[in-house]
Parts: C-alpha cells; structure tokens; sequence
C-alpha cells in the first residue's frame, strides 16, 4: 500500500509541477528576477501549495498516527543551525544559476533530454557527496 | 515591474494546490514528508548501500510517479509543458551539483522546507526558505544585471 501512495503522490506532483509552469526554468528565474520582467507565479505556486497542506494538516491533526504507516516520521532537529543556514544559502545560488530545483529535475527527466541529465546527474552527486560534508560544517 | 504577459496566477494556484495534495497525502497515509531532495537523496543511498534498503521502494515509487506527472500532463493536454533552459552545459552541470551539495547540507529544497515545513510552522524551514529565496534574489540580480549573462 505504501508503494501505491508513494506512487500516487509522485504522480499529483509531477503533475501539479507540470500544471503550475515550474518545469520551466526560464519562469522560475523570472520569479527569481526582482529586478527585471518579473513573474510572481512562483509565490502563487508556494502559497497554494501550503494553503492546501495546511488545511490538511488542521483536518488531520488529531490522527496519532498516519493510515498506512506506524508513526508519522518528522524531521527531528530544531536548531537553526551552520549546515542549514550555509546549505540553503547554496542550494538558492545553484536554483538561481540553473533555475531548477529538483522537484523539476526529477520530472524533467520525462522529457528524455541530454539537458534534463546534464542537470539531475550532477545533482545526485552533490546530494551524495552532502552526506560527507555536513558533519563537518 | 510585474511581467503581466507572462504570470499565470490562475495556473499556478491550481498546480500549487496539486502539490500541497500530493504532500498532504503521502504525510497523512504514509507518514512521510513530501522532501523531493530528501527522497531522492534516501533512494540513492538505498540503492548503493543494502543495508539503506529499509522505505526504498515507496521512494523509487514516487520518484517514478513524479517523472510520470509531465507525460499524464501531455496525454491530457497533448503537449509536454513548456520548459526552456537558462543554462547549458557546464553551467547547468554546476547549477546541478550546487543544488544537490546545498539541499543535501541543508536537509531540503523548496518542496520540503517550503511547503512541508512551512505548513507546519518549522522555524527551521522558515530559516531556510527566506536563506535560499535572499540567496536566489541575489544571484539573480548578479548574473542578469551585473554580469549580464
């Protein structure tokens, strides 16, 4: 069953992704582009997207537990710590000089483009080698 | 000045509200967050270490369901979205390994800090949406208006 809901929820995402206009890099980057013909369908995507969860999250907030699964798995650290303030600081140059974030990367592979590879690969790598560097940081 | 030819407010309220479902479904079945960084990052380790193996095949799942999303779009709608690069070739191999160094360092892009952690007031993400949107203004400004590239 957890297959099936991973599966189903890849799929509303990729497709809310596809619907929204955020598999094209060159609207992100006019989101990202205060400064010149800016586009703030970004914002719209975000604030529909938590407006949804929320609302969610209030109907839901009772459960104790999800329906297919033994414990709801959160995130555990609370700290604003060096290795979250210094990696999202990077992770907004890299999303600003591709205009890709990798819920896009990701559904950009359906376009079997050598583009699409050219930015997902190396992505990999860097979430792998990310492993390495955060204790350190 | 807002680019009024080119923002589509309706659309990506509509896709935004897809995406806050496909997040709330898999925390209310599954439990899990809806992190597209953080998932790919897990199946990766999953798949190179056996001993990682444990939640990896709800996340080859999902990571399949996202790449179906464009295609059931073109069956719908009878195009692929449209989608135009801003970068080639090594400089879309760099964007790629910065983005993967810095949601790996900083435990999550802009799904599972921005619309996860957001909607459940994790100061953390908080932290994290305003770091990478002020370092992404930023950038942006640098490369389109400084450097003009």
């Amino acid at each position: 069953m957890q297959l099936v809901i991973g599966l189903g929820s890849g799929v509303i995402f990729g497709l809310g992704l596809s619907v929204s206009g955020m598999l094209n890099p060159r609207k992100v980057s006019a989101f990202l582009d205060l400064a010149g013909a800016w586009d703030p369908s970004l914002a719209f995507v975000m604030g529909g997207g938590l407006v949804v969860n929320l609302l969610a999250m209030r109907v839901f907030k009772n459960r104790n537990k999800p329906y297919f699964s033994v414990a709801f798995s959160l995130p555990q650290s609370v700290a604003i710590d060096r290795p979250l303030l210094i990696g999202a600081a990077l992770f907004g140059i890299g999303w600003a000089v591709g205009g890709l974030c990798p819920g896009p990367a990701i559904a950009g592979l359906a376009y079997l483009s050598s583009n699409a590879l050219m930015f997902f690969i190396p992505m990999l790598l860097g979430l792998y080698i990310a492993k390495f560097i955060k204790p350190k940081i | 000045m807002i680019d009024i030819d080119n923002f589509t407010p309706l659309s990506a309220l509509i896709g935004g509200g897809l995406i806050g479902l496909a997040a709330a479904i898999l925390y209310v079945l599954n439990g899990r967050v809806l992190g597209a960084s953080g998932i790919a990052a897990s199946a990766l380790e999953g798949i190179l270490h056996p001993a990682a193996r444990d939640g990896l095949s709800w996340r080859l799942a999902f990571l399949v369901g996202v790449i179906l999303g464009p295609i059931i779009y073109m069956l719908l709608t009878g195009t692929l979205p449209q989608s135009e690069y801003i970068a080639q070739d090594g400089r879309l191999i760099l964007a790629g390994l910065i983005v993967g160094l810095g949601t790996g360092i900083g435990s999550g892009c802009t799904s599972g800090h921005g619309i996860c952690g957001l909607a459940r007031f994790s100061r953390r993400s908080l932290a994290a949406v305003l770091t990478f949107m002020a370092t992404g203004f930023v950038t942006t400004f640098i490369l389109n208006h400084l450097v003009g590239m």
